[in-house]
């Protein structure tokens, strides 16, 4: 794992706007090499749009995001793959009459270039597919199998390899186990385990507090717009981030989530 | 069964080839002194020529999920345009490319009006130009066909080589040569490319190319261009072997190309399908004509018949890959 005293990527006063509505404002945090940030919040809290302005898709209004110490600003999707920040979709977002190994590199396909056309080398990229899900331990019958015969889980493993496939440093994954079979969502929570020891650092969208406590390393939490609370993992408890989600501090067993046991 | 995605790649491609070899094979059987004549052979090929490339044109646009309509009136702008253009006197290298360049006109109006009015479905665009084209086409040349081009410009539509053992008017078609050209570079371009593969995932999931950096209304532009060019090639060849542009060419022979491109196992909602499929959906729909034409049956059979083969393909289709999901 790589440490160092500068954070990955650090968000510095976010706002964003459309038209009369705001989106988010005065959002603050960071996240460090290597680590895994959870970020839980209501819908309408806000998740989306910070995540769509980390991963380029919209450009923040108000505020800055340094990357590595240096301001960064993404105009686009390609910009921030391009600073090794990728996103991983709920839906997945694979063509599913498209072989694995195609998916995996779409866009950034091997061969030899001629202006914007790229003659592929299905070969090398077959090779280069195989490899990569070797690293991750992703088990798959073939690199040359249709992502639409896939089940959730080997879905989603492939999602993730097409986002670690060129040097991320950050990955983001928006509610990575919402659409997986019960027994599929171990699977996933290893795998994103593993991206953190290749040194990956990984920001969680999630509802789940299951998923949340089993890999994330600090966890903060969006309320009406704005970072509203966060901590380290072992310094708080699920009753307290329930909490925060509702807009409450301090909250614990006095819940009526609780009493319902 | 033993599922493995190359026997089933291999199955979706060529299966299809088999469907073309046992029709000839009844055909041959049923008029054996006709059929098999290289002159009725030549016939097929050169009759179809025209279909293939307006097939061509439409599998691309399928691919993407899409529908191009106007197909069949961009070649007969294209036609007249260039046919026009032959009996002013232009230089005739000139002329050879109006053809073509009309249609891709037709296809950026296409592609333009799709993404940029964000239309909902190309359906909509293409009716619009399917019109406006056909518009064009009678305006153009007030309703009356234009004959007598100069021979360079019938070349590709007339010309075939005997080889020395065809007895004339047989031989290999300059058409069908073209038609081998364009299907090989079709099939590079879809499958050997980058923006190729990127038309395939279009069809797939527009999001998952969208997200993976792919500039998905530059390639939907680029798609209907293809289709305009090769309805222009395709008008090029009609007025060649006609000698003329004649503004009624090609009225409803867009869902020819479509039917053509289904029963070549495309699927209408993009994303699958082959060039080879296109080719053997275009021969399928020849050889059913020339079948039937050869054992005298009349053509309102043939549509009747051409029209159950459309569903029957579809059919098999769903089946086959049914097959392949229970594995």
């Amino acid at each position: 794992m790589v440490q160092s005293d500068t954070p990955l990527l650090e968000a510095r006063g976010i706002a964003k706007y459309f038209g009369a509505i705001t989106a988010l404002h005065d959002v603050n945090f960071h996240v460090g090499h290597g680590e895994v940030l959870g970020v839980v919040g209501d819908n309408g809290a806000g998740k989306s749009t910070l995540m769509k302005i980390l991963s380029g898709l919209y450009q923040p209004s108000e505020g800055e995001l340094i990357l590595d110490g240096k301001p960064a600003k993404f105009s686009s999707p390609k910009d921030a793959r391009a600073a090794g920040i990728e996103m991983v979709y709920q839906d997945f977002a694979l063509a599913g009459n498209m072989a694995i190994y195609e998916n995996i590199y779409m866009g950034r396909e091997p061969g030899r270039k001629f202006g914007p056309l790229t003659i592929i080398d299905h070969k090398k990229a077959r090779e280069m597919a195989q490899n990569h899900l070797d690293n991750l331990h992703i088990h798959v019958k073939s690199v040359d199998q249709n992502t639409e015969d896939l089940s959730g889980g080997q879905r989603q493993a492939v999602a993730i390899a097409r986002a670690t496939a060129f040097h991320a440093q950050l990955v983001i994954m928006d509610e990575p186990t919402a659409a997986l079979a019960i027994k599929e969502v171990g699977k996933v929570l290893d795998l994103i385990k593993r991206l953190k020891d290749h040194g990956v650092a990984v920001i969680i969208i999630s509802h789940r507090m299951d998923d949340i406590f089993y890999c994330c390393d600090r966890v903060m939490a969006l309320y009406q717009g704005t970072n509203f609370a966060e901590s380290g993992l072992a310094e708080t408890s699920r009753n307290e981030v329930i909490g925060w989600i509702m807009g409450t501090k301090g909250h614990t067993a006095s819940l009526a989530h609780d009493r319902l046991n | 069964m033993i599922y493995s995605p190359k026997l089933s790649k291999f199955l979706e491609t060529y299966g299809i080839i088999l469907v073309v070899i046992a029709m000839m094979v009844v055909i041959a059987i049923s008029r054996p002194d006709v059929f098999l004549t290289p002159q009725n052979l030549t016939n097929i090929l050169k009759q179809n020529a025209t279909l293939a490339l307006l097939a061509l044109g439409m599998f691309v646009v399928i691919v993407t999920a899409g529908i191009d309509l106007s197909v069949g009136s961009t070649m007969a702008l294209s036609m007249v345009t260039l046919a026009i253009a032959s009996r002013a006197g232009l230089p005739w290298p000139v002329v050879l490319l109006i053809g073509p360049m009309v249609g891709i006109v037709v296809g950026i109006v296409n592609g333009v009006g799709l993404t940029w009015l964000r239309l909902p479905h190309p359906f909509i665009m293409t009716l619009g130009t399917l019109n406006v084209a056909r518009g064009l086409t009678y305006l153009v040349t007030d309703g009356a066909p234009v004959s007598g081009l100069q021979p360079e410009v019938r070349y590709l539509g007339q010309a075939y080589y005997d080889l020395g053992i065809f007895a004339p008017p047989a031989g290999i078609p300059a058409s069908l040569i073209l038609v081998a050209v364009c299907a090989i570079g079709l099939w590079f371009f879809l499958e050997k490319t980058n923006t190729g593969r990127h038309i395939y995932a279009i069809g797939g999931n527009p999001q998952a190319a969208r997200v993976s950096g792919v500039n998905v209304d530059r390639v939907l532009v680029l798609v209907y261009m293809i289709s305009g060019f090769m309805a222009g090639l395709g008008g090029l060849l009609l007025a060649g072997r006609t000698d003329s542009g004649f503004p009624n060419a090609g009225i409803g022979l867009e869902l020819d190309a479509i039917a053509a491109v289904i029963i070549g196992g495309a699927s209408f909602f993009g994303g699958r399908g082959t060039v080879i499929g296109v080719l053997a959906g275009v021969l399928i729909m020849g050889l059913l004509r020339n079948g039937l034409n050869i054992n005298n049956v009349s053509s309102f059979w043939q549509m009747v018949l051409i029209g159950a083969v459309i569903i029957f393909a579809v059919w098999i289709d769903v089946i086959r890959r049914r097959a392949a999901v229970r594995r």
